[in-house]
């Protein structure tokens, strides 16, 4: 049987197991003292009889599902003539492959190899009973869970405490994936990292001012060695995040402190929502906004003015930047702002404040932790934008603090650096795993400040 | 089983005392008919609602919040250094008066408030009155302990600096430390001045509010069940503290506890269902008190 035919089949003897066990409890109960002795509702001894069945039989088919072709490949090989064994890995693994393809595509009797064709019938074989018994093991470990946990019924049993050790163990299963897989990707990009910078000085990396990436393929190439100097990219990239920032702190703070204290509630339920849509505009929007849109406008705008703006501007990426990120600032400063408590405002009006003291020195301070957070939430997000600064901020790397030239960013970089043709253990692909590593360091390190802050001044008020 | 529950204490009954022990339909002493204690007409105030000396008063103030009128035609004076104290059981428009002096309710919107209302002969909903200026005049003092999430120092300078009361920084300290010795909370305090004020414990939290409210130097203050979150030992010195206040202040209290009223205020006054029914001497109210109601509210037949 294949294993979804299985899984269909188990899913069907589940709910049979739930509903012996719901039918069993009540008629082991009702021959005692009646229902009311039972020590849980009867639907917890349907869920405990189904866990039992269910659950190692699942064990069981997910590591046969695992291990199975390891172990069916392993013993094809050992089927294979000694002369076979004897050769390389690659080529062994080459046989194999063959071997398997011939089982798979069912066309073994055309092979005219006869060890091959062997080979391919002893995996076919193998395979069927692989199958077979990974089938009747798993009904055999169902059927025997379904039974004993049917057995175990009694008015005594307390199947509600089983079956809530069982949901809590699988809620800590579900949350350790999500961390595992943070964990997985963390050192993936950390070995990475460790590879680069086996070829690459940490120093010149860190320290570098010059960022071009280009390696020669030939050792007889000439002016293209290749050099990781990192500063411009994130000179690039606090540039732009600092101008988003100029832009959306004011603008999204004040949108806040009007939507929570100054607007009736029918302008706050449509304004608010109307806001909050500008963070669910796709990047990729954002983007051709900025490069077609604003770009030409503050070149037109410069010129007029006698200033000289690139057409890719650092100003430009970060002015659209920052207009995105807003919903952030305001979105979560009007619910900090909303939550300080009424008793704060009465008091401050009760002695004689006009409401916009009360904002500026009881409300904004009692909010301030959220307010904060959601700041530098703000401001990660700024940092690891990609789209917007592809399109609008340019690809040159120069170092510059002047908004009005083109800049480019550590994610511009990595979008570059892995885009395209490449080859995966050259410097120039391994630069951007640094790159990201560099980039998750500062977010880690925004984040953790937040979370800081928050912590530090959270529950000044009740 | 409803018996076992109705005979388990701290459990509502089932059936209203009432219907256990009937009343006789016409009272042995007074001989007076007696009604249910719910539909005792209310026509106007009884007892001494003016006085001569007043430093606030209302006349034909009504309250509606929305539709829905909270208040009815009250007519109230408050004396000159004088504590008054509000009574009545809850949701009776108690605490809606009391913010009515200190045009409180203009901050919620849906409030409105009609009538003639005076500070020392002023109107205080003429065009001509900030509300702002009034709060300074008007203090008050919530129910629960609501300090700035700031240190105590600020706390208390909070108003002052508002109001530009002290011009530099040792006047400020000076300010700050009498309205803590006034508010009797200096001696607990004086070396914590930097810390939060929410640290504080809760009758020491409202000690410190009374203080903050103080320090604006307003001429009445207006209390809103100031104890009813804290212990009996808080709340015996908060009392004490207004008597000693009363020398200075005007103060109108709202309390649920007529123990409270009884002890602190000069005066009470007692509300019902958004009327005034009785104001008077509180020794008469609580002794001798005129109207049905206000006799049933004090010996707990209701409230």
């Amino acid at each position: 049987m294949p294993t979804q035919t299985i899984l269909i089949t188990l899913i069907a003897l589940l709910i049979f197991s739930y509903f012996i066990g719901h039918k069993r409890s009540i008629a082991v109960s009702s021959l005692d003292k009646g229902r009311r002795n039972l020590h849980s509702r009867p639907h917890y001894y349907g869920y405990m009889v189904a866990i039992w069945a269910g659950i190692p039989a699942l064990l069981i088919l997910m590591l046969w599902s695992a291990f199975n072709s390891s172990i069916v490949t392993s013993l094809t090989v050992s089927g294979l003539p000694e002369t076979i064994q004897a050769e390389s890995k690659d080529t062994l693994g080459l046989i194999i492959n063959e071997v398997k393809n011939l089982a798979v595509s069912g066309q073994i009797a055309e092979e005219t190899d006869a060890v091959k064709r062997d080979a391919a019938y002893h995996y076919q074989r193998l395979q069927s009973i692989s199958t077979l018994a990974k089938t009747v093991v798993v009904f055999v470990a169902a059927l025997l869970g379904m039974l004993f946990a049917w057995r175990l019924i009694n008015p005594e049993l307390r199947a509600r405490n089983k079956v809530e050790t069982v949901v809590r163990w699988s809620m800590i299963v579900c949350a350790s994936i999500a961390i595992l897989t943070t964990v997985g990707i963390v050192f993936s990009v950390l070995f990475e990292s460790i590879r680069f910078f086996e070829s690459v000085p940490p120093s010149d990396f860190l320290f570098g001012t010059k960022w071009s990436p280009q390696t020669s393929i030939r050792t007889d190439q000439v002016g293209s060695s290749g050099s990781f100097g990192a500063i411009p990219l994130f000179v690039g990239t606090l540039l732009i995040s600092a101008i988003a920032l100029i832009i959306a702190v004011p603008l999204g703070l004040m949108s806040a402190i009007y939507l929570s204290e100054y607007s009736s509630r029918r302008v706050r339920s449509f304004a608010k929502p109307t806001l909050e849509i500008l963070a669910g505009i796709p990047t990729v929007v954002y983007g051709f906004f900025a490069a077609l849109t604003v770009a030409p406008f503050l070149r037109d705008l410069g010129e007029s003015v006698g200033l000289s703006v690139a057409s890719e501007s650092a100003l430009a990426a970060g002015v659209v930047m920052g207009i995105m990120i807003i919903p952030f600032v305001s979105s979560l400063s009007d619910d900090v702002i909303s939550a300080v408590p009424q008793a704060m405002r009465d008091g401050s009006y009760g002695m004689g404040a006009t409401k916009s003291e009360t904002i500026r020195q009881v409300v904004i301070p009692a909010a301030l932790p959220g307010i904060v957070g959601g700041v530098l939430l703000a401001a990660s997000r700024a940092i690891g934008e990609t789209m917007i600064v592809v399109m609008a901020a340019g690809l040159s790397a120069k170092l510059t603090v002047n908004p009005l030239e083109a800049v480019t960013t550590v994610t511009v970089q990595i979008v570059t650096l892995l885009t395209g043709d490449q080859e995966f253990d050259s410097p120039k692909t391994l630069a951007a795993f640094a790159l990201g590593l560099g980039l998750f360091v500062i977010t880690l390190l925004l984040n953790f400040v937040a979370l800081h802050i928050i912590r530090k001044y959270r529950e000044q008020y009740e | 089983m409803t018996d076992v529950i109705n005979t388990m204490p701290g459990m509502p009954r089932a059936v209203p005392l009432e219907s256990e022990t009937p009343k006789p339909a016409v009272d042995a002493i007074t001989g007076e008919k007696h009604r249910s204690e719910f539909d005792v007409e209310i026509n106007g105030t009884v007892g001494k609602p003016l006085v001569d000396n007043a430093k606030m008063s209302s006349r034909n103030c009504d309250v509606f919040y929305g539709d829905k009128q909270a208040i009815f035609g009250v007519d109230l004076d408050i004396g000159n250094n004088e504590i008054i104290a509000m009574i009545g059981p809850s949701g009776c428009g108690k605490s809606t008066f009391l913010r009515v002096l200190n045009r409180m309710n203009d901050t919620i919107s849906i409030c409105r408030v009609t009538g003639e209302h005076t500070l020392d002969g002023e109107d205080i909903y003429g065009k001509k009155t900030d509300p702002v200026l009034l709060r300074a005049r008007v203090g008050m003092v919530f129910q629960k302990p609501n300090p700035f999430p700031k240190s105590i120092y600020d706390n208390v300078a909070y108003g002052a600096r508002l109001h530009g009361l002290a011009s530099n920084r040792s006047e400020l300290d000076d300010l700050v430390e009498a309205s803590l010795i006034k508010a009797g909370l200096f001696k607990e305090v004086k070396d914590d001045l930097q810390k939060p004020g929410t640290g504080l414990s809760g009758g020491q939290q409202q000690r410190l509010c009374i203080a903050r409210a103080i320090a604006v130097d307003p001429e009445v203050i207006l209390m809103d069940e100031p104890t009813s979150a804290l212990d009996p030992i808080a709340t015996a010195t908060i009392e004490e503290l207004m008597d000693e206040l009363r020398s200075n202040y005007t103060i109108a209290i709202v309390t649920h506890s007529m123990q409270q009223a009884a002890r602190v205020s000069q005066r009470t006054a007692y509300f019902h269902m958004g009327k005034l029914v009785e104001v008077n001497d509180t020794d008469k109210v609580f002794t001798n008190p005129e109207h049905q109601l206000t006799e049933n509210y004090i010996t707990g037949r209701f409230g």
